[in-house]
């Protein structure tokens, strides 16, 4: 199978022409598949489990500084960077390799990943679009707990699409590591057990005792969730939060790097099946 | 019914590392879903009334409800969709047996085992740390409210399939179901207004999960207890009125 991206500057230049085009399929078939996205976010709703337990909670009193409103407020942030940091790529890595129908992106004059990074990113627009309901509470319950530095703010997009990056990065790694091993998914599964607990995700970080919050701090999974709301709630100076940007896209780099270096390997050993 | 779990076995078996794999996964889902508790309970001696080891024996009743309903009620339901969409329930129809019975148990995954084995692990633990050992009386209103429970879960799931004779893409609605679900894993007294109502009487997952809970505790009332049992038998009724409207309703797909 021959390396479908040629030399790197020429295949790029290549790439980015194409990028409005495959954006647009994206949101076309995002469409198409509304009513799956839909109940697909209206189920992802374990950060209101989760502050059902804490409201109770904190009735009779704050725990580690967080009143119920707090809670509110985090848990909502919550739901909404997960909801917006959405992606499903190793599902469709995996079967295509599974079925042998990656051959047929191979083909293609653009990088596999790419067109399927450019798919999940089109569906943004939508999750924002569903999230307005979700925004609007927020904004209603919350406005108080937030933070007001502009700064902070304008992190916030950053932010989030770094920690969509890092997701997708991981989820191409997963995907790609089929190619090596039959059943890579278990791998994901760990993944995101490990990432309800390390990522903020079920438990605000600050909650946990400081050894586990000293490892949470330099593992890659809090720059997936927790870093942006901490950011809207303001939870951090401007001086840490510029710093943990930086770590935040060196993550991003890193896996970058990872899921190419891994393609690159994989490739060398696909052969297609059927014909 | 016995060839029908032999069946399902085997075919697990087939695939046995990742057999391994599952049977690993599951409980590092069990520890992410104590991690929140333990954290709580770091904090609090008790919340609404509830002890750690009490918080832990609904979770343990919630783990036995949700490897019920993973392991055998959503397999099963997905595979009638699929008879419907295809229009092969017809053959289903043919047997000589009754067919609510038949495809409520035509498929099982014995992955869920381990959720199984590890709801009872952690029933032995919470008793444990209550050092108590339930009464006889105890033990049969908690299985009595167990059966009830189940019997819930599985009309919802037959109310599920009746609308699929309907309206094809319900698949759907079982996921949100699921994620519905995932509240009972808290005692209902935590919940206030509005929904502290819902969650008893219209979706009733205080009756699957806190309940139960309760009467391994010797906290239940009888009052309670007795009403949650004929909630049951209400929609275990209407889950059998709905799937012979649907059976009547139904035209095969096929010639």
């Amino acid at each position: 199978m021959r390396d479908p991206r040629g030399d790197t500057t020429g295949a790029l230049r290549h790439a980015l022409r194409a990028l409005p085009a495959l954006l647009h399929t994206g949101f076309a078939s995002v469409l198409a598949y509304r009513a799956e996205i839909l109940i697909w976010m209206f189920a992802t709703n374990m950060p209101l489990v989760m502050l059902a337990l804490w409201s109770a909670v904190a009735r009779s009193g704050p725990v580690a500084g967080y009143t119920p409103d707090a809670f509110t407020a985090y848990y909502l942030a919550t739901l909404l960077v997960r909801l917006l940091t959405g992606c499903w790529v190793v599902y469709e890595l995996t079967m295509e390799i599974r079925q042998g129908t990656l051959a047929m992106r191979l083909l293609r004059p653009i990088h596999p990943l790419l067109a399927h990074a450019a798919e999940n990113a089109a569906a943004t627009p939508v999750r924002l679009l569903v999230c307005t309901p979700l925004i609007a509470v927020f904004v209603y319950t919350s406005h108080r707990a937030v933070t007001h530095d502009w700064l902070l703010w304008l992190l916030v997009p950053v932010a989030i699409a770094g920690a969509w990056l890092i997701i997708f990065g991981v989820m191409a790694i997963v995907g790609t590591l089929a190619l090596f091993v039959e059943s890579a998914m278990g791998l994901f599964q760990l993944w995101l057990g490990l990432s309800g607990v390390l990522s903020g995700y079920l438990v605000p970080l600050d909650l946990f005792p400081a050894r586990v919050r000293d490892l949470a701090n330099v593992l890659p999974f809090r720059f997936t969730l927790s870093y942006p709301v901490e950011l809207m709630l303001g939870r951090l100076d401007r001086a840490h939060a510029l710093q943990l940007l930086g770590a935040q896209w060196a993550y991003v780099a890193l896996f970058f790097a990872g899921t190419m270096l891994l393609w690159r390997k994989g490739m060398q050993r696909f052969g297609a099946f059927g014909g | 019914m016995r060839a029908l779990a032999r069946a399902s076995v085997a075919m697990t078996l087939q695939y046995r590392i990742e057999a391994l794999g599952e049977a690993l996964l599951s409980l590092l889902w069990l520890a992410t879903a104590l991690v929140p508790i333990w954290v709580v309970f770091g904090n609090r001696p008790a919340v609404e009334g509830w002890s750690y080891p009490e918080m832990l024996l609904v979770i343990a009743w919630f783990t036995l409800l949700k490897s019920f309903l993973e392991g055998t009620i959503n397999p099963s339901l997905l595979t009638v969709i699929a008879h419907v969409r295809q229009g092969t329930l017809d053959f289903v129809l043919l047997k000589p047996a009754d067919a609510q019975l038949l495809v409520s148990f035509s498929k099982v995954e014995p992955a869920k085992l381990v959720d199984f084995a590890s709801s009872l692990a952690l029933f032995a633990w919470a008793l444990h740390k209550l050092h108590r050992v339930p009464s006889l009386l105890e033990l049969g209103a908690a299985l009595l409210l167990l059966g009830a429970g189940l019997a819930v879960l599985y009309s919802i799931a037959i109310l599920v399939i009746s609308i699929a004779f309907v309206a094809v893409r319900v698949d759907n609605l079982i996921f949100l179901f699921g994620s519905i679900f995932d509240l009972a894993r808290w005692p209902s007294t935590i919940f206030r207004g509005a929904l502290a109502f819902v969650f008893t009487y219209v979706l009733p997952l205080a009756l699957m999960t806190t309940y139960p809970a309760l009467a391994l505790l010797g906290k239940l009332s009888v009052q309670t207890a007795l009403g949650a049992l004929a909630g049951a038998a209400g929609f275990a009724l209407a889950a059998r009125l709905a799937w012979i409207s649907s059976l009547r309703k139904y035209t095969s797909a096929s010639s």
